[in-house]
């Protein structure tokens, strides 16, 4: 038997023993787990699964042992998610602290804030949020303000970023401040830590058209950041946001297949029977069928794009401005086709004269307008691949 | 099925962009159009493209071919598209070489693929008999009388039908217009007394012809395989056609949009280069996305094909989608990006405007492989 084999043996057998059993039912959103301070279990067994999976570092399987993750290499890793897909278990830890950050903490990080922040984001202790944007600065981010004043021993933080995800239940936030203000605009930025708890920080959830939302506004209001929370050098921080960035895009092109992004998972295609009706098994009005066939066929030659990009190796690096480009306008044209196949009642608000599914599908339909700016706009990824791919003048 | 070439796919494409740079560039094309060249091909040129190998490729090697597959003919094809270059390996190497090796019998593929493979002959499909593609609606005849069948009727747009040596007809032994069953394929000698070819000339300039049948009369050996049960072959052969006329159109996709690019980069107006201009920046963008499409869309297709996927129908109306899709897109917004200079005769990029709409007919437009693919995939 191969090392490998040896290895898909022990996570079987030790998956077996420690994943509980409810752990292996499908997800249900209130019993989502994000760790953190303030953590809520309404499932007991949530709390326990996320204690084991984060005691073997298998929350963060790739990341070094030292630092309390996984340790283990990139075949193993898949042995991992296949054993884990096998069992049909609950994701242990959902975090922006490993999907985002760790792996900047890991490239430009010292020694003192590997060991203090990384076994903390493996284990689900410290819940970890994200502040790039400003009111004044979306597109344009590196024209951020929220300034940062040396003060000797700590940077005394002020102003305002917007559209940070569960600022109101994060711990602590990675934030790009301006520390250079006499450099140009890319040179005066850096990457500083902030505990939520710091006296000054406060946060405000914002509204979406689609209703409730995660996003917030988050203030610093002369908040002090001790100058061991600055990662990398001082002014340097683009070069970080735009890896963090990379990382964000490549999660939301997954937007382009069915299923995939923010949505309420529902088939174009059976919606369609569903609220137009059948006629000898197809789409019963043939021009809803036109207009949902196009996008089925652009859906699918997407994802043989995204299939592609993986057999080659990921090697087209402006890739992810595309798929981010072409995944997220794909979700929205899908939840317009959805909405107008629908009819009447693809226009519910709340309950009255309407059903939990109904009412989730216009929600997503709003939702999946965001889908489009956040993350950098479709208009800011063309411009990304008319400069970098086909090299064109600026 | 892995998303990339395997390594002779790409030694095979590599040799035909060399191939095309040298000896094909665009003024090949230009040249054979200008001398009124009936064929629309060069014969030294084809002579050349047998001696690579290229019209043996989907010939299993018993007959002489290197039997490369799908994959190995569509790479080459779309080098060629990327210059414009004519010659028979579509009609004959793709549609001649599949439908004589799927239908026909050991005696006639021993009689017609060594030909095909040395370059002695090449051959033509007829099929379509009205305005649109429409591979069943098929209304010409064949009846046996005394040991000889008799063809009547008439087809259309037969893609280098004014050179084949020899034409491959289908014909309606039994059953009605519009149905699969009741189909057989005779082959037919370009000479044959009944069979009144005519070329037709058409705007990209190649080699196409209409066809008469008046008691066309063929002994017994002219039926491939046999009577009656051709339809399902014929569709499976107009497949591999889509595919590798799909790789042909990605080549020409690429090219016109690779010239137009450059000149973006070159052409000044209000003393700065007009690929400065957002609103031309943003329409290239798309469409290098919809060219990425493509290539996944041709690649999928191919490997479909040669690994004789239950999807092949599916794949191969996908990619001959996308690809007149991705083509008629680029040929269209290459002349407007040109201005003026692009609407010249003098200018190459027309010739891929010209090419593009004829090509987009060729076995089913986008139209036609967008209800295919809903009926296939139950929409």
């Amino acid at each position: 038997m191969s090392d490998l084999e040896v290895f898909r043996q022990e996570v079987s057998e030790w998956l077996e023993e420690n994943c509980p059993p409810s752990m292996r039912t499908p997800l249900v959103p209130e019993e989502e787990v994000w760790g953190g301070r303030n953590a809520q279990y309404v499932n007991p067994e949530s709390k326990l699964w996320l204690e084991r999976m984060g005691e073997k570092g298998w929350t963060a399987p790739s990341l070094p042992t030292e630092y309390g993750g996984g340790g283990l290499d990139r075949d193993q890793t898949k042995v991992l998610h296949q054993e884990l897909y096998k069992i049909k278990a609950r994701p242990a830890l959902n975090s922006f602290g490993i999907w985002m950050l760790a792996p900047c903490i890991i490239e430009f990080g010292n020694e003192e804030q590997k060991r203090e922040h990384l076994p903390k984001i493996i284990k689900g202790e410290i819940r970890w949020c994200q502040g790039y944007s400003e009111p004044g600065s979306g597109s344009d981010l590196a024209s951020l303000s929220t300034k940062a004043e040396d003060m000797g021993d700590h940077y005394l933080v002020n102003g305002q970023k917007v559209w940070t995800s569960y600022a109101d239940k994060a711990d602590w936030i990675f934030a790009l401040v301006r520390t250079g203000p006499q450099e140009p605009k890319h040179s005066g930025i850096s990457f500083l830590l902030i505990d939520m708890a710091s006296e000054g920080v406060s946060t405000k959830p914002i509204t979406l058209i689609s209703g409730k939302s995660p996003f917030c506004e988050t203030f610093f209001d002369d908040v002090k950041a001790p100058k061991e929370n600055l990662v990398g050098v001082e002014n340097s921080g683009w070069t970080i946001a735009k890896k963090l960035l990379q990382h964000e895009r490549n999660f939301i092109s997954n937007f382009g297949l069915a299923g995939g992004g923010t949505g309420s998972g529902a088939d174009v295609v059976s919606i369609a029977k569903k609220y137009l009706g059948e006629d000898n098994g197809k789409i019963a009005h043939p021009s809803h069928r036109d207009n949902i066939t196009l996008h089925k066929m652009k859906e699918h030659a997407f994802g043989l794009t995204l299939q592609r990009s993986g057999d080659e190796g990921g090697k087209a690096s402006a890739a992810s401005s595309m798929f981010k480009y072409y995944g997220t306008e794909h979700n929205k044209d899908r939840y317009e086709l959805m909405i107008s196949s629908m009819g009447n009642k693809g226009l519910g608000w709340s309950e009255q004269g309407f059903s939990d599914d109904e009412q989730a599908i216009t929600k997503a339909w709003l939702r999946t307008k965001a889908n489009s700016i956040e993350g950098g706009t479709s208009e800011v990824q063309l411009n990304v691949i008319s400069r970098r791919v086909l090299d064109l003048p600026s | 099925m892995k998303l990339i070439l395997s390594e002779e796919q790409q030694f095979l494409k590599d040799t035909a962009q060399s191939f095309a740079r040298d000896k094909t560039p665009t003024n090949h094309f230009r040249k054979l159009r200008d001398d009124g060249n009936a064929k629309c091909w060069d014969d030294s040129i084809w002579q050349e493209m047998v001696q690579l190998g290229w019209s043996g490729i989907l010939v299993p090697e018993e007959f002489g071919g290197s039997d490369f597959g799908i994959a190995g003919i569509s790479v080459i094809m779309q080098e060629l598209g990327k210059t414009l270059t004519p010659s028979p390996l579509l009609a004959t190497s793709v549609l001649g070489v599949s439908t004589i090796k799927l239908l026909g019998s050991d005696e006639q593929k021993k009689n017609y693929l060594p030909k095909i493979v040395s370059g002695e002959a090449t051959t033509a499909l007829a099929v379509d008999e009205g305005n649109h593609h429409s591979p069943f609606d098929i209304e010409a005849t064949a009846t046996l009388e005394d040991d000889k069948w008799i063809l009547n009727g008439q087809k259309v747009f037969i893609i280098d039908g004014a050179s084949a040596d020899f034409i491959l007809i289908v014909a309606r032994t039994s059953g009605k217009k519009g149905e699969s069953n009741g189909l057989s394929v005779f082959i037919a000698d370009k000479n044959s007394t009944g069979l009144e070819v005519s070329q037709i000339s058409t705007a990209d300039c190649r080699n196409y012809a209409n066809l008469v049948m008046s008691n066309l009369t063929l002994n017994a050996e002219a039926l491939l395989g046999e009577v009656d049960i051709a339809g399902e072959i014929i569709e499976q052969v107009l497949d591999l056609g889509r595919i590798a006329m799909a790789s042909e159109m990605l080549g020409n996709t690429e090219e016109a949009f690779e010239i137009t690019v450059s000149y973006l980069k070159e052409r000044k107006q209000f003393g700065v280069l007009i690929g400065s201009f957002q609103a031309l920046q943003h329409r290239a963008a798309k469409m290098f996305c919809e060219i990425e499409l493509t290539k996944s869309a041709v690649l999928a297709a191919m490997h479909a094909a040669d690994e004789n996927s239950n999807e092949l129908e599916r794949l191969s109306s996908l990619a001959k989608f996308q690809a007149g899709e991705t083509l008629h897109l680029v040929s269209n917004e290459a002349i407007q990006m040109h201005g003026g200079i692009g609407v010249t005769d003098e200018y190459d990029i027309g010739f891929y405007l010209k090419r593009a709409r004829v090509a987009e007919q060729i076995f089913g437009t986008s139209e036609y492989h967008q209800a295919r693919y809903a009926d296939i995939s139950g929409f």
